[in-house]
């Protein structure tokens, strides 16, 4: 039972890193109807930067850890959202009005970019970081000498992800920007007949989605205390299933599939097999997309003619 | 008074030197910003295992003034040419240029293969490259089936290329068979694969499939790396036996061809027939999708392609199209895996990433989708260009990537962008993929 207490702390808390970065496929799947493939990537450059300046600020004598990770939490958020701006820019917005596969490709091709670009950039080997958040609580000793940790990083990932997405809730239902992105889920083409700037709201939710993106990478870095060029790769597909599993296009259901892949993920390690554990991730994927392929909190389409 | 689009987008668009060195700036400052910790400041594991960091302003200040300098020139081809994604519609004495030039292209480039082996006899890396080139050829024909004419999203075609050969190294190894029972099998076993993946995907359509099927890659991959006791896991499976002349050994042995023929031993022998193999492979794709396009299934996948629901309107079976669609690409894609595994002789699940699907899929859709001689050249350009950057090889994906995206912006439809109708009334009229409107496969 502590076992499984333990373990749902775990699947919990990385749910929480997929859930962030599920938030940013589904947006621009709901806006645009395109998969961001480059996406996992973006958060892979977050997680990136989120090093760097972290290294910066500790060797400039930076020794309050709240101040540094504030300030690595708002560098990290401003230059990956930048990263997803230009990417719109550079890779998508050309091909809005092409035929049904060319965003697609550009993506992948996108995807390329970053990976070997922070490769090239940054060598090829994993990047260690000492444990930055330390320390943590016992929350229950079983008779057995197994003990339940609830370490604080673990909280600082929890409590992130709730404020933020609070943060973002808000902005999608009370602002402007909100209202103008849900406009132009709905119709892009009236949604500027009446006056919303289809380019800028697209363009701003992407930049929404590579912030977000980032902060998930920062966390994932403070949480497992390594990054590598390659690790957008399967955690971008991850995150997509978790989009998908909750229903593409919701984002109350993007969170939801996060926490459920992570849990599943956590569980399938612990009870079956760590090498399958991915293998398990896109099993999960294939099977949704059959049975339920509106996913959890999902509205059906109708194709028409 | 018309106007066309192509002149009234470019009239709303500025120009002059002030407008240009005024976005050249906006891009330089991105990119400032974009590389400064990038590229600005390098990060490197440490002896003692902590993190060291040093700088590299000076690799920063290139690329923001590669940026700078290489946004003005965009933006000046982009004024001398146009704007992009205006319809163009080929001027007819162009077309019937293209038409007769591909015509004898196909051709010319066939004799000139057959010839490779002759001309280049002594050059074994032209040879290696060309063996290369065809196999590439033959899993872009392949795909070309699925994503071409069916017009269904294929990001795991590398799946099958894996199943094929592994059936051939797994066959070869443990039972002793030889390459030419394989062959066939490798090809069953990679359709029937094709099949299972096509069963769950039916009710998909466009990008969801793109992710299931890459996930269905990912998944065969992961399993071959992790089936250690029958696959070998990441050290692969080794000593795949050679190919033999249906039976007879390719070596320096009594039994060899060379000793047959009472002709001198040469290593050359095998590396030429392994070319002939596999451009009869080839070929044998090649011919089979040329034919199947003339049969109502060929007609029914490129149906499928323009339109499903209308498809569906018709009365044509969309499942048994689709798998159909899926078998038959995967077995091509198979016996291309079982030609890898009997040349290389060895192999590994690092031949099968994600990259290798990609790579096919980029060939396929350079090559215009649908059209079989684009495919080749296709596959011709993108091998001979990643040889070119051989000496760099990390840069080599970093310019892959930047390729797909640029080919994407700039000729969605690919080089030879032309989709004739297999079908037409009266008489062949060429038509510019441009105008021909893709439905919702």
């Amino acid at each position: 039972m502590d076992y499984f207490a333990q373990q749902l702390i775990n699947g919990l808390v990385l749910g929480s890193i997929y859930g962030l970065i599920a938030i940013g496929y589904t947006m621009v799947y709901g806006i645009v109807g395109m998969i961001n493939f480059a996406h996992g990537d973006i958060f892979m450059i977050g997680g990136f930067i989120a090093l760097i300046t972290f290294l910066i600020l500790v060797s400039l004598g930076l020794t309050a850890i709240p101040v540094i990770l504030l300030i690595v939490l708002l560098v990290s958020m401003a230059i990956t959202a930048l990263y997803g701006w230009t990417i719109e820019r550079i890779a998508y917005r050309p091909l809005r009005h092409s035929f049904r596969l060319a965003p697609m490709l550009s993506a992948i091709g996108m995807s390329f970019v970053l990976t070997n670009f922070s490769q090239v950039s940054q060598g090829a080997r994993v990047k260690p970081v000492p444990p930055i958040i330390t320390g943590g609580y016992t929350l229950h000793e079983g008779a057995s000498g197994f003990a339940v940790q609830l370490s604080n990083i673990q909280i600082v990932v929890v409590i992130t992800t709730v404020v933020l997405l609070a943060m973002f809730t808000w902005i999608v239902s009370r602002t402007r920007l909100g209202r103008d992105m849900r406009a132009c889920e709905q119709d892009q083409t009236m949604a500027s007949l009446l006056g919303v700037d289809v380019d800028r709201t697209i363009s701003m939710t992407f930049v929404i989605g590579a912030a977000l993106a980032a902060v998930a990478g920062m966390m994932y870095l403070l949480y497992y205390g390594l990054v590598d060029f390659f690790m957008g790769f399967v955690a971008g597909i991850k995150a997509f299933t978790a989009a998908v599993l909750g229903g593409i296009g919701s984002l109350p259901g993007a969170m939801l599939g996060g926490l459920s892949i992570g849990l599943i993920e956590t569980m399938w390690s612990a009870y079956f097999s760590v090498e399958y554990k991915d293998v398990a991730a896109f099993s999960i994927l294939i099977v949704v997309l059959i049975f339920m392929p509106t996913g959890l909190l999902g509205r059906p389409t109708v194709e028409k003619v | 008074m018309s106007v066309t689009p192509a002149a009234t987008s470019h009239a709303s668009q500025p120009s002059g030197a002030a407008f240009i060195f005024k976005k050249a700036l906006i891009s330089a400052v991105v990119a400032l910003v974009l590389f400064s910790l990038m590229i600005g400041v390098r990060t490197e594991a440490g002896n003692q295992g902590g993190l060291i960091y040093w700088t590299r302003f000076g690799d920063l200040a290139a690329m923001v003034g590669v940026v700078f300098g290489g946004s003005i020139i965009v933006e000046l081809l982009r004024q001398w040419w146009g704007p992009v994604g205006t319809i163009r519609v080929v001027p007819p004495q162009v077309q019937a240029t293209m038409a007769f030039a591909g015509r004898w292209l196909a051709t010319a480039l066939l004799v000139f293969t057959f010839l490779v082996p002759v001309i280049f006899y002594d050059q074994r890396y032209i040879l290696d490259l060309g063996i290369l080139v065809l196999t590439y050829v033959m899993l872009g024909w392949g795909l070309n089936v699925v994503v071409g004419l069916a017009g269904l999203l294929d990001l795991g075609y590398v799946a099958f290329y894996a199943v094929g050969a592994y059936s051939y190294a797994l066959l070869a190894t443990y039972f002793d068979l030889s390459f030419w029972v394989c062959l066939p099998l490798a090809g069953i076993l990679a359709a029937f694969w094709g099949v299972l993946l096509g069963f769950p995907v039916l009710r998909l359509r466009g990008d969801y499939l793109a992710i299931v099927t890459l996930a269905f890659g990912e998944i065969i991959r992961l399993v071959i790396i992790n089936w250690q006791s029958l696959t070998g896991g990441p050290n692969g499976v080794s000593g795949i036996p050679r190919p033999t002349l249906f039976g007879i050994p390719l070596d320096n042995s009594d039994n060899g061809l060379a000793a047959k023929l009472g002709i001198e031993f040469s290593p050359t022998h095998r590396i030429v027939f392994l070319f002939y193999l596999i451009l009869a492979m080839a070929l044998l794709t090649n011919w089979v999708t040329i034919r199947l396009r003339r049969l109502p299934i060929g007609r029914a996948w490129e149906a499928l392609r323009e339109d499903e629901v209308a498809c569906r309107a018709l009365g044509i079976n969309t499942t048994t199209t689709k798998l159909t669609a899926f078998a038959t690409g995967a077995m091509f894609g198979g016996l291309a895996g079982a030609f890898f595994a009997t040349r290389q002789g060895f192999i590994s699940p690092e031949s099968f990433t994600f990259q290798e699907s990609a790579l096919v899929l980029a060939i396929v859709v350079l090559g215009g989708m649908g059209s079989q001689l684009g495919v080749a050249l296709a596959a011709l350009a993108m091998i001979g260009g990643f040889e070119l950057f051989r000496g760099f090889d990390q840069y080599r994906m970093l310019v892959f990537g930047m390729a797909m995206v640029f080919l994407m912006i700039w000729r969605p439809r690919g080089l030879i962008g032309h989709r004739a109708p297999t079908v037409f009334l009266e008489r062949s009229q060429a038509i510019s993929s441009d105008l021909v409107k893709e439905g919702h496969g």
